[in-house]
C-alpha cells in the first residue's frame, strides 16, 4: 500500500501539524507526526475497515509486489498485519496468490536520477515471516559493565593477591634428580591421582587404573542424558543430589586417605604419629 | 597577551579529542570523551570491547550472587591465562632435554630457583596456579551439578565441560613431569604402570605415552610438547566452544 493511499483525518494532520510547527520542530518531523497521529485518529474512526483484506491495495505499488506476493502463505495473518500499526512497512498479499515467487531478473539495473543526492535513505519492505522473532523472557537483567564486571574483578584481584601470598612463603618442591634406580618410598602421583593410587590398594589395575577412571568420565559426560529430570530446584532433585554427593565425598576421602593417610610402601599411616608423606 | 600553559586537564580532553584516541577507544568505551552513565553506554561498554564482548550485554540479576556461582569458572579461566603466562617465562629458562647422567631439563630448574630474577617465584605461582586449577574447575562442575545447570538445553556444554576437566589433569600431570627430579619421575611411573594394564593396546598406549619403553628423555621432550602446546591448544578450541555455548543456550542458567 502506497503511502500516500493510506486514509487520513486531514481535519487532525492540519492540527497537529500546526501545533508541531508552533512548538519548533522541523518541518520534516512536523509532517511525519502529523500524518502518524492522523492515521491512528482515522483508523479509531472507521474501526469497520481493520478488518478489510488489503488485496485491493496491493497492486498499488510495483515494488511491493515481491515481498506481498511472498507474505501469502500467511495471507490472513499478513493481512490482519497492517492493521497493527505496520501499515507502512508490510504489504498484504492477496488471499489467493497461491505460492512464493519472486520476479524474474530482468536485467534492467535502476540508474540514480540525474541530480540525486549520493546518500538517500531506503524504506525497506519485509515481509511478517522474513523476520526472526526471537522469543525470550527479559526477566530481572543488569548491566554486565558494570555490575558483573566489578565482580569478576574483584575475584580476580582477590585470587592473584592470594596467590602471590602463598608463593612468595611457599616454595614449590624440587627433589633431587630423576634416578631410574632409586624408587622413592613412598612414591606417590600428584594429589588429583592419589584417590586412584587408593583403589590400586583394594583392586587389580586393571579395575583401578583403566576402568574407574574410564567409568567416572563417561559416567560424567552421561549425566545431563540420564538425569532427565526437568527441574533445577534441589527440593525437586533430592536423588541425582544425593547420588552426586556420595561420588563427590567417595572421591574426597579416597584422595585424602591416598594424600595424607598412606606412607612407606603405601601403608597406613597416621599423620599425626608416623607423620605425612605428602608433596604437591 | 600572556601565553598560559594548559592545564593538565585541558591536554586530557584535547588528546581524548584527538582522532588517534578515537580510533583506539570505540564508542561506549569509559576512556572516550562524552561516556555518559547511561543504559546505552553501559551496553556499548561491553559490546565494543574484544575481551567483555564474551559477555551479553545484560545477565540475570541472580547470576550476579556470589553464592550462585562463587566465580569459579571465570576464576578457571582467570588461571588457565595467568598459567599461560607465567609458563611462557619459566619456557625462556627451561629446556626438555634429560640423559642417563646429568640432565639440562634439572639444571635449568635449579638456575630458575636460584639464578633467574624473580625464576622461583614465577615457578611458585606456576606450580601453585595449577593446582589451585585443578580445584577450581572441579569445583565449577560441583557448583554446576548442584544449580541444575547441566539440563536442557545444556546438556552438551556440560560433556564440553567434562572434556575441559580431563584437559586439565592432562596439563596438570604432563608439567609435573617436566622438572624431572625424583618426585616427577616417579609420580609418572605410577601412571606408566597403570597405562600398561590397558585392555589390547597395552603395549602400544605405554610406548605412544612414553616414547619407549621406560620414563627416559623422550618420556621428557614428548611431555614437554604436550604441556606447552598440544594440550593448551585443544583446550583453547574446548574452551571456546565452551564459552560460545553458555550464550547461545541463555546465559547463566536458573533461578533456582
Amino acid at each position: 500500500m502506497a503511502r500516500e493511499d493510506t486514509p487520513l483525518d486531514q481535519e487532525v494532520f492540519d492540527r497537529v501539524l500546526k501545533e508541531q510547527l508552533e512548538a519548533g520542530t522541523d518541518k520534516r518531523v512536523a509532517e511525519g507526526r502529523a500524518r502518524s497521529a492522523a492515521v491512528r485518529a482515522y483508523k479509531t474512526a472507521h474501526p469497520e475497515e481493520e478488518a478489510a483484506p488489503a488485496a485491493a491495495a496491493s497492486g498499488g505499488n510495483g515494488e511491493a509486489q515481491a515481498p506481498a506476493a511472498a507474505a501469502a502463505g500467511a495471507a490472513p495473518a499478513a493481512a490482519a498485519a497492517p492493521a497493527q500499526g505496520q501499515a507502512a512497512m508490510v504489504a498484504a498479499a492477496p488471499a489467493s496468490a497461491p505460492t512464493r515467487t519472486a520476479p524474474l531478473p530482468t536485467g534492467n539495473i535502476p540508474s540514480p536520477k540525474k541530480g540525486a543526492p549520493d546518500k538517500h535513505r531506503l524504506l525497506a519492505l519485509v515481509p511478517p515471516e522474513g523476520i526472526q522473532r526471537v522469543e525470550r523472557e527479559q526477566g530481572d537483567r543488569v548491566n554486565v559493565w558494570p555490575h558483573l564486571l566489578i565482580e569478576e574483578f574483584v575475584a580476580m584481584f582477590v585470587l592473584s593477591v592470594g596467590l602471590v601470598v602463598f608463593s612468595t612463603f611457599v616454595n614449590a618442591p624440587l627433589r633431587e634428580l630423576a634416578n631410574a634406580n632409586l624408587t622413592p618410598n613412598p612414591s606417590k602421583a600428584p594429589w588429583y591421582f592419589l584417590g586412584l593410587q587408593e583403589l590400586l590398594r583394594y583392586f587389580h589395575p586393571l579395575v583401578a587404573g583403566i576402568s574407574i577412571p574410564t567409568f567416572i568420565l563417561v559416567g560424567l559426560a552421561a549425566v545431563p542424558y540420564v538425569d532427565r529430570n526437568p527441574s533445577n530446584r534441589p527440593g525437586d532433585r533430592k536423588i541425582a543430589i544425593t547420588l552426586f554427593t556420595m561420588m563427590f565425598m567417595f572421591g574426597a576421602v579416597l584422595t585424602i586417605i591416598g594424600s595424607f593417610f598412606r606412607g612407606p610402601g603405601f601403608n597406613w599411616t597416621w599423620p599425626w604419629a608416623q607423620g605425612v608423606f605428602f608433596e604437591l | 597577551m600572556k601565553l598560559k600553559p594548559p592545564s593538565p586537564s585541558e591536554v586530557g580532553d584535547r588528546l581524548r579529542e584527538s582522532e588517534v584516541w578515537k580510533s583506539i577507544f570505540r564508542p561506549g568505551s569509559i576512556f572516550r570523551k562524552g561516556y555518559k552513565d547511561t543504559s546505552r553506554d553501559r551496553a556499548l561498554a561491553t559490546m565494543n570491547n574484544v575481551l567483555y564482548h564474551l559477555h551479553p550485554v545484560k545477565v540475570k540479576r541472580h547470576g550476579l550472587k556470589l553464592t550462585y556461582t562463587f566465580c569459579l569458572g571465570g576464576l578457571s579461566f582467570f588461571l588457565f591465562i595467568l598459567l599461560t603466562i607465567t609458563g611462557i617465562f619459566l619456557m625462556f629458562f627451561y629446556r626438555p632435554m634429560a640423559d642417563l647422567g646429568g640432565s639440562q631439563a634439572y639444571t635449568d630448574m635449579q638456575n630458575i630457583r636460584t639464578l633467574v630474577f624473580f625464576g622461583d617465584f614465577i615457578r611458585n605461582l606456576h606450580r601453585w596456579g595449577a593446582h589451585l586449577m585443578v580445584i577450581t574447575v572441579t569445583l565449577h562442575m560441583a557448583r554446576v551439578f548442584y544449580t541444575g545447570a547441566y539440563k536442557p538445553p545444556r546438556e552438551f556444554n556440560w560433556v564440553v565441560g567434562v572434556i575441559l576437566l580431563f584437559l586439565t589433569l592432562g596439563l596438570s600431570f604432563t608439567g609435573y613431569l617436566l622438572p624431572w627430579d625424583q618426585l616427577s619421575r616417579w609420580a609418572v611411573a605410577i601412571a606408566e604402570g597403570i597405562a600398561g594394564y590397558s585392555p589390547l593396546i597395552a603395549k602400544q598406549a605405554q610406548f605412544l605415552l612414553l616414547g619407549g619403553v621406560v620414563v627416559g628423555p623422550d618420556t621428557l621432550l614428548r611431555w614437554y610438547v604436550l604441556h606447552v602446546l598440544a594440550l593448551p591448544f585443544v583446550l583453547v578450541l574446548f574452551l571456546a566452544v565452551h564459552f560460545w555455548r553458555i550464550r547461545k543456550d541463555g546465559g547463566i542458567s536458573g533461578p533456582l
